[in-house]
């Protein structure tokens, strides 16, 4: 889409006026019936779809909770309306929260509620037509599921849910979105969302491992299936090859060095990133979930150790342990199998930055700060860390830890403004499935808050590094900076910066 | 006994069932229904008690929504604060003796009428005057706010205009209690009053009102940030494992 351009920086933070079917256009591609059928769903929209479509539904208000009760309690306040960060880049209402959120709601209350059976046209009551489901297709990927509306919503309507279930209703009827169905077919079929095969994988860690001791002149290992290893490292298969991903696997390889821990990567396992949570199918992410289990099995690791990627974390962190029995308290034949191999001193997952900072608190680790000096950093937190998971011991944890490290390997750190990070941080505005060519647009629009923040500390305070924990959004970033005025460069890892710092021992 | 007095002892005793009938249902609805998954909104209490602070918090502060938009804090949390009071003010009509403190409250309960009514307006006025707002506002949403005025304006009139015999009315509301039907006095503005009620009443299971009962069900608040800590699984997903 060469047509794409950024919309202007606000000079003041107020919302935008409602410009309706501003985004009307934009749209994902349909995955085609090979992708569908590879995961278990019908390969185009079926011809009962308005029946089975609300069949769904039916299902899912009955197994899930936060769609029952969201469905239900929302009082049309206004207190999301404007905190959408691809409403406030798009001015379309049906991007603010709560209008997404009607979407279903009109039909919600048409087949499920008294009132929208006696009083339709009253209560918003809508039939599930086809420009209905259009709309859902088109709107429910509008939404990157990044749960900043839940923050703010007086009930705690999380739109995310809303959205899942949408996607999986949508699935349900043949009507599924290409870039997130595919990628869950690449996960099962060859180990990661990126296909990258098991020698391939081999052959990339050797490079690396060249490359390392080339610039370090240390024996810095990217070890692969290593049965026996303390550590099995789960990380997004991003980390692998793409730029700058590839900065943080570097870092996280020279903390296991320096801490003389030894880790592995898993062929089976090569993938942090979880799809299924995005799709909102049950199955699907614990299907993808079950083979870090299986891994873990199979190499008998002590520790299970997460790489940078937002939505990774939450799965592992929130989901894990009720999907495997990744995790500690389960008294069932299933979590004992594991808990009984893993060593339940540790917390179970561990995220490397968590790894990391108890390391640097312990003396362990030794870092030449200076080698950081040349960039003035910021951190960008990432929706699912910052509001759908924790670090440490206290809650709040996943703010402190990520930015403890930066301050601990590098001297120049500014903030961004507040209202705009951590709890309330902005979506990177490609996450959710949304990381695909076709939603450019979408994307670009959608990293206009973002943008504003980092413009402010980048004039202000000469900040030229935005770190962030996410491989979504270290690729969106990559990808739509320059259409800010930024270096594409200027966006990376935690881990980044620890690379460059941290001293390994034994020099030759 | 009058007329009025059998026509509003039935519609009230109807209007009782219904809350109490709908209300249990949809409550019992709610907590039946699994929450598969640890979805708490972070940063989150570790633990159960720090839930429970939470949920006060969001109850008494309306915590989130002041994040959100002081206007629509302001006017939503000054009418819900003043309906509590002019509910605790109204126990005079249902309670012999009166305590103490429901005693004490009584002339807040009146200035907070004035504040109830008040807060509706700036609720109603931002559904016109926020283009955002005014976009997501169905009939529904614009009707609700015009009961809860018309209840409160007709509740202030017999303060202050058309005074009512509150006794008459008190006898009325107490003897509903043991099934002795009562009359009440013959002022259209009580009638109005009272048949208002009785309507939001009847709507409260059936309508966005349950955003009240829906807060202490809501997942990304109710639920304690330990899933790491403790396995979490609901019925129907931990059946997938014996299937494995």
């Amino acid at each position: 889409m060469a047509d794409v351009t950024a919309p202007p920086l606000r000079e003041f933070p107020i919302p935008p006026k409602v410009e309706p079917d501003a985004m009307a256009a934009s749209k994902p591609y349909v995955a085609p019936e090979k992708i569908q059928e590879a995961i278990g769903f019908p390969g185009q929209l079926v011809e009962n779809w308005h029946e089975k479509a609300i069949g769904r539904m039916g299902e899912l208000l009955r197994d899930y909770r936060s769609l029952r009760v969201y469905l239900d309690s929302c009082v049309h306040c206004g207190a999301c309306s404007d905190k959408c960060h691809y409403y406030l880049g798009t001015g379309d209402p049906k991007n603010m929260p709560v209008a997404r959120q009607d979407l279903m709601r009109g039909v919600y209350r048409r087949h499920f509620t008294v009132a929208g059976k006696l009083f339709p046209k009253l209560v918003g009551a809508k039939e599930l037509t086809k420009e209905v489901l259009d709309d859902w297709y088109k709107y429910y990927n509008q939404c990157s599921e990044c749960r900043r509306c839940s923050v703010f919503c007086p009930y705690g309507i999380d739109t995310a849910e809303v959205t899942m279930a949408a996607k999986e209703i949508l699935d349900s009827v043949g009507y599924g979105q290409k870039y997130s169905n595919e990628i869950i077919g690449k996960v099962h079929k060859i180990g990661n969302n990126l296909g990258l095969p098991g020698p391939a994988l081999e052959d990339t860690l050797l490079g690396l491992e060249e490359d390392t001791k080339e610039e370090t002149g240390c024996d810095v290992r990217f070890p692969l299936d290593q049965k026996g290893a303390e550590v099995l490292l789960v990380t997004p298969s991003a980390d692998f090859f793409a730029e700058p991903h590839v900065e943080s696997l570097i870092g996280y390889a020279k903390v296991f060095h320096a801490a003389g821990v030894s880790w592995t990567l898993s062929s089976h396992a090569s993938e942090a990133g979880n799809f299924g949570l995005f799709i909102g199918n049950y199955d699907q992410m614990r299907k993808i979930a079950l083979r870090i289990r299986e891994a873990a099995l199979e190499l008998g690791v002590k520790r299970i150790i997460v790489g940078e990627c937002g939505h990774a974390w939450r799965v592992a962190y929130s989901f894990w342990n009720t999907l495997a029995g990744i995790g500690a308290g389960g008294d069932d034949k299933f979590s004992v199998e594991l808990q009984s191999q893993l060593d339940m001193r540790y917390r179970q997952p561990t995220h490397i930055c968590e790894y990391t900072w108890d390391l640097i608190e312990k003396g362990a680790l030794t870092f030449d700060k200076e080698k950081n000096d040349h960039r003035v950093v910021t951190f960008h937190d990432s929706c699912n860390v910052a509001r759908a998971s924790r670090m440490g011991d206290t809650p709040g944890g996943q703010f402190e830890i990520p930015r403890n490290i930066i301050k601990a390997v590098a001297n120049n750190y500014v903030e961004m403004r507040p209202g705009t990070t951590r709890e309330a941080t902005f979506c990177c505005g490609g996450g959710g499935g949304l990381l695909t060519d076709e939603l450019l647009d979408l994307r670009v629009k959608g990293a206009l808050p973002r943008m504003e923040s980092l413009r402010e500390v980048a004039d202000g305070g000469g900040v030229n590094f935005m770190a962030t924990i996410c491989a979504i959004c270290k690729a969106q970033f990559t990808k739509i900076l320059p259409y800010y005025g930024f270096n594409r460069s200027m966006v990376g890892g935690v881990h980044q910066l620890v690379s460059a710092a941290i001293r390994l021992g034994d020099k030759h | 006994m009058n007329a009025a007095g059998i026509v509003f002892a039935v519609v009230f005793y109807a209007a009782a069932a219904v809350f109490i009938l709908g209300l249990g249902y949809r409550i019992r609805l709610y907590a039946g229904t699994p929450a598969p998954l640890k979805i708490p909104t972070t940063p989150a209490p570790t633990t159960n008690s720090g839930v429970a602070l939470r949920l006060v918090r969001e109850t008494v502060f309306f915590e989130s929504l002041f994040k959100a938009s002081l206007w629509t804090w302001l006017f939503g949390w000054a009418f819900h604060a003043a309906l509590f009071l002019v509910v605790l003010r109204h126990t005079r009509y249902f309670i012999e003796p009166l305590p103490g403190v429901l005693a004490f409250i009584q002339p807040f309960g009146i200035y907070a009428g004035f504040v109830m009514a008040l807060g509706l307006a700036g609720l109603w006025a931002r559904r016109f005057l926020v283009d955002r707002v005014r976009y997501i506002s169905t009939p529904s949403d614009h009707l609700m706010l015009a009961l809860l005025i018309a209840i409160g304006l007709s509740g202030l009139g017999m303060k202050y205009l058309v005074a009512t015999d509150v006794v008459m009315v008190k006898a009325f509301f107490t003897g509903l209690y043991t099934f002795s039907i009562q009359p009440l006095p013959s002022d259209p503005l009580l009638f109005v009053h009272l048949g208002l009620v009785a309507a939001l009443m009847i709507i409260f299971p059936y309508s966005k009102l349950l955003h009240g009962p829906g807060l202490y069900f809501s997942p990304t608040r109710n639920q304690a940030d330990d899933p790491r800590e403790r396995r979490h699984i609901a019925a129907w997903a931990a059946r997938m494992e014996s299937e494995r």
